[in-house]
């Protein structure tokens, strides 16, 4: 019980440090609001199509951006994809970098761009440790028997 | 024989002198003895001489006088001794007796003269009486006679019979030749003959009040004599040379009800008279005598009163009269006023139909038109027919609102509401305005405000829109505030309206509203005229403003029927103004506690989505499983699309809601709108559509707008707003949120 305990405090602590870096915003919150006995893994699916939409979405851009004459039209559907998705799960920074990314598109500045993606997968591959963490904390207090705690 | 001195009785000298002497000698003697009998013989009758023993002596007295002379018979001739003694005898008693009846006589002597006296005093007296008792007898007599007037007099209520029953009474019992009454004029300068015992019908005579004779009986309150000359007591033609005999007339005050006061009795200063005017028969050398005179003034007296009596029946026979006129009057007056109302009720029922079928074709066909494809200025003026003719619906409506409140047929809707949504709201649908006009709207909800209340959620939105409405409409620059709070007993009073008492209960309380603004303000005389239908406020800087002037009055008819009072304050024009009202509301059963920490507020019984068919259309994988999850938790039934086709597809009548997400990139979400519009054609088939969208700017909402989109939701949303969403689209199936 004691082990519980200690879990669960710790998983408030790093939930909390989250937010407080900005890494996660209410809509991340809002999303654990929406799990419940009919959809207990709801947070988990809808943060692993997140991942696997934004790596396919990272292509993508790659793609388009090695291109001859870059089809900012095109980067900036990827973009706003990719600024659709974070924004929808609560991954503020990535959501930061999405919206200066799209205005580097409108003025065509591809080194800019080109930055901006580099910048969008570092903050990407942050977050993405980061709740993967978050995940592993509420798996190991759940197979210790407790409840994860509700913020 | 001696000498003896006695005269020897010789017969023949004087013989004839003897006999003669000797004949007298016998009659004395014979009268003597006669006289005391006949007095013995009547004091024996007499039963009240009282000196009976006077008497006795006296007749001693006589008959020995008689004795004496009787014996002196024997002694003109030669007598005897004997004789003599007898004689001396007799001569000695009778000088007794006389000398003692001498002496007693001069004691009865005064007092038989003293008897005398008295008797006369007595007659005196017994004449006296006589006199005195004739007096009284005829004074009761009088007394007699006047409660018999009286009582005819008083027996009766009509003024005629009054009169003429005085007249006829007074007639006979004073054995009167005439008797006539002259009553005043209305003008009140001329007396007029009204009453006669005599002649059936006087016509007519009137003569000038200020005849002196007149003003002298009018002074006094007693009958006067007057002369049968004088004009009032001319009333026959004088036949010939009989003398008219005396004429009496006394004055009949004459009481008017206005003189008649509660507490005091009528004041006899009064200044109309009538005149009674009374003839003795014209040759009977009748007088007028005292008693008479008085009979005839109490009978003025009571005449005067049962005048009055008989005058204020007339009076409330008169306004009984006029009361019953009146009703009749009211009555006929109500029936019509209800067959008005019944028949302009008729009217409104059928205008109501009339007007609205119309309006409903050009709002519907107008919408209709919108959707289709026009050019800019087509769709221009599409959009101006659809504004005017929302403006006249709202016109419409709010014209049968009030025929309908004033007919006290519009009742509440009553249901538990979040008090603080409700201002939220208002505040949001007016923030778009007041910023336009650079105003500072500031909301502000007392701690103590409950969240829930009781009571017309969409009449006090409504109310509160129109205050709120009308600060901004008049307000060119700086700032408007609303104030909300639970009003206690002493805020409850107000001195401009003293006949509102409210109570406070524990099921109740008083929510009071302040909307401030620093606007154009109203001057002081203006103000009541705020609430009157149709009267605007005709200052210049307002005068471009639209609006019926019907919105105040609504207003101040919905916070009637909710138990409450509205009023306006300003110090003047330019000086701003505050709207305040007050309403009843309910408290309502507390809520359901555990679930509330959960779980956001329960807004209403409608938090209830379960099987409710939705579409959600989302090219991005992401967003779409955030949206579904959000609505499956609302209980409904969701189905996913990733494009416009599939969506067109799936999406059936069945589907209530359309949720699609329009992001910049194409304009698929708008065709598909489109083509949903197309897909249903009649309004009740079709799904509504909402468009879910990061985008703040005003372009996409009016594309929404303009492909016919029942709503915009702005991304993220959470799961109150959804819920919220879901709520009102639901309800109003129109939901655009303020940008």
């Amino acid at each position: 019980m004691d082990n519980v305990i200690q879990l669960q405090k710790k998983l408030v602590d790093y939930k909390t440090s989250l937010f407080n870096e900005g890494i996660l915003d209410d809509q991340f919150t809002q999303l654990q609001q929406l799990q419940d006995e009919s959809n207990p893994d709801f947070v988990v699916e809808v943060v692993s199509l997140f991942f696997k939409d934004s790596e396919r979405l990272f292509d993508e851009l790659a793609k388009t951006l090695d291109q001859q004459n870059v089809d900012f039209n095109r980067l900036d559907a990827h973009v706003h994809q990719l600024k659709g998705s974070s924004s929808s799960i609560g991954a503020q920074r990535v959501q930061k970098v999405c919206i200066l990314f799209r205005n580097y598109c409108e003025v065509r500045n591809i080194e800019e761009c080109l930055k901006c993606l580099q910048q969008l997968k570092r903050e990407y591959y942050f977050v993405k440790n980061k709740l993967e963490t978050l995940f592993k904390l509420e798996k190991q207090i759940m197979e210790a028997g407790g409840t994860i705690p509700v913020q | 024989m001696e000498s003896c001195n006695c005269i020897e009785p010789q017969w023949p000298a004087d013989e004839l002198l003897m006999k003669y002497q000797y004949i007298s000698d016998f009659f004395i003697a014979l009268a003597y003895f006669s006289i005391p009998l006949e007095l013995i013989y009547f004091v024996k009758k007499s039963a009240v001489f009282p000196y009976r023993w006077v008497l006795v002596q006296f007749g001693a007295f006589i008959v020995l006088c008689g004795a004496t002379h009787l014996i002196n018979l024997w002694t003109f001739s030669m007598h005897s001794r004997t004789v003599a003694i007898v004689m001396t005898t007799s001569k000695v008693l009778t000088a007794v007796v006389s000398c003692a009846t001498a002496l007693m006589l001069v004691h009865i002597i005064p007092d038989l003269l003293s008897v005398k006296t008295r008797e006369l005093f007595l007659k005196n007296k017994a004449a006296e009486l006589d006199r005195e008792m004739g007096l009284i007898r005829t004074q009761e007599e009088t007394g007699r006679h006047v409660r018999m007037l009286t009582h005819e007099i008083r027996s009766t209520l009509d003024r005629h019979t009054i009169l003429k029953t005085t007249l006829v009474e007074l007639g006979r019992t004073l054995a009167l030749e005439e008797c006539a009454l002259w009553m005043p004029t209305r003008t009140g300068l001329e007396l007029q003959l009204s009453y006669t015992l005599r002649q059936q019908n006087p016509v007519g005579y009137t003569v000038p009040i200020q005849l002196p004779v007149i003003s002298q009986v009018f002074t006094s309150n007693h009958a006067v004599k007057i002369s049968p000359n004088c004009p009032v007591a001319r009333l026959r033609p004088l036949a010939g040379k009989y003398m008219p005999g005396e004429v009496v007339a006394v004055r009949v005050p004459l009481l008017h009800l206005s003189n008649f006061q509660i507490n005091d009795w009528p004041e006899l200063s009064t200044k109309r008279y009538a005149l009674m005017v009374l003839m003795l028969p014209s040759d009977s050398a009748r007088q007028w005598h005292v008693h008479e005179l008085e009979l005839v003034e109490v009978v003025a007296d009571q005449v005067a009163v049962a005048l009055s009596h008989a005058a204020i029946l007339e009076e409330s026979m008169r306004a009984r009269d006029l009361l019953m006129d009146q009703n009749i009057a009211l009555d006929v007056a109500r029936r019509e006023a209800e067959t008005a109302i019944r028949a302009r009720n008729d009217f409104l029922a059928v205008m109501n139909h009339e007007m609205r079928t119309p309006m409903h074709a050009i709002i519907a066909l107008s919408s209709l038109l919108q959707e289709t494809e026009l050019t800019p200025e087509q769709r221009l003026m599409v959009e101006t027919i659809l504004k005017s003719s929302n403006l006249l619906a709202t016109l419409i409506n709010d014209v049968l609102d009030l025929s309908r409140l004033e007919d006290g047929s519009l009742q509440l809707q009553l249901g538990t509401f979040n008090l603080h949504a409700v201002f939220k709201e208002v505040l949001n649908l007016i923030k778009p305005i007041a910023s336009v006009k650079k105003l500072l709207v500031a909301l502000n909800l007392a701690p103590d405000l409950p969240e829930y209340a009781v009571g017309d959620e969409k009449r006090l939105m409504q109310t509160l829109l129109n205050v709120v409405g009308n600060a901004v409409k008049f307000t060119k620059e700086g700032n408007i505030s609303i104030t909300a709070f639970v009003a206690k007993s002493e805020s409850l009073r107000d001195s401009r309206a003293p006949e509102f008492f409210p109570v406070p209960s524990d099921s109740h309380f008083y929510l009071r509203v302040q909307v401030k603004d620093s606007g154009s303000g109203i001057s002081p005389q203006d103000i009541p005229k705020s609430f009157t239908k149709f009267a605007q406020n005709q200052s210049i800087a307002t005068r471009n403003s639209n609006g019926s002037g019907l919105g105040l009055a609504i207003c101040k008819r919905f916070v009637n029927l909710m138990e409450g009072h509205i009023w306006i304050e300003s110090e003047g024009l330019g000086k701003g103004c505050t709207a305040i009202f007050i309403v009843k509301l309910g408290i309502p059963e507390s809520l359901n506690e555990s679930k509330l920490s959960f779980m956001p507020k329960m807004s209403g019984p409608q938090t209830n989505f379960t099987g409710l068919k939705v579409v959600v259309m989302d090219d991005n994988g992401v967003s779409r499983s955030v949206t579904k999850g959000l609505l499956v938790h609302l209980g409904c039934d969701v189905m996913t699309v990733g494009s416009s086709e599939e969506c067109l597809r799936v999406v059936s009548q069945e589907h209530k809601v359309v949720f699609m997400d329009v992001g910049l990139p194409g304009m698929d979400g708008y065709d598909l709108a489109i083509h949903i519009h197309q897909k249903f054609t009649r309004r009740h088939e079709r799904p509504l559509i909402v468009a879910l969208t990061g985008n703040t700017d005003k372009v996409t909402k009016e594309n929404c707008m303009r492909v016919g989109m029942d709503g915009v939701i702005l991304k993220p949303v959470s799961l109150e707003k959804m819920r919220s969403v879901l709520l009102d689209l639901l309800e109003h199936r129109v939901l655009f949120e303020a940008i």
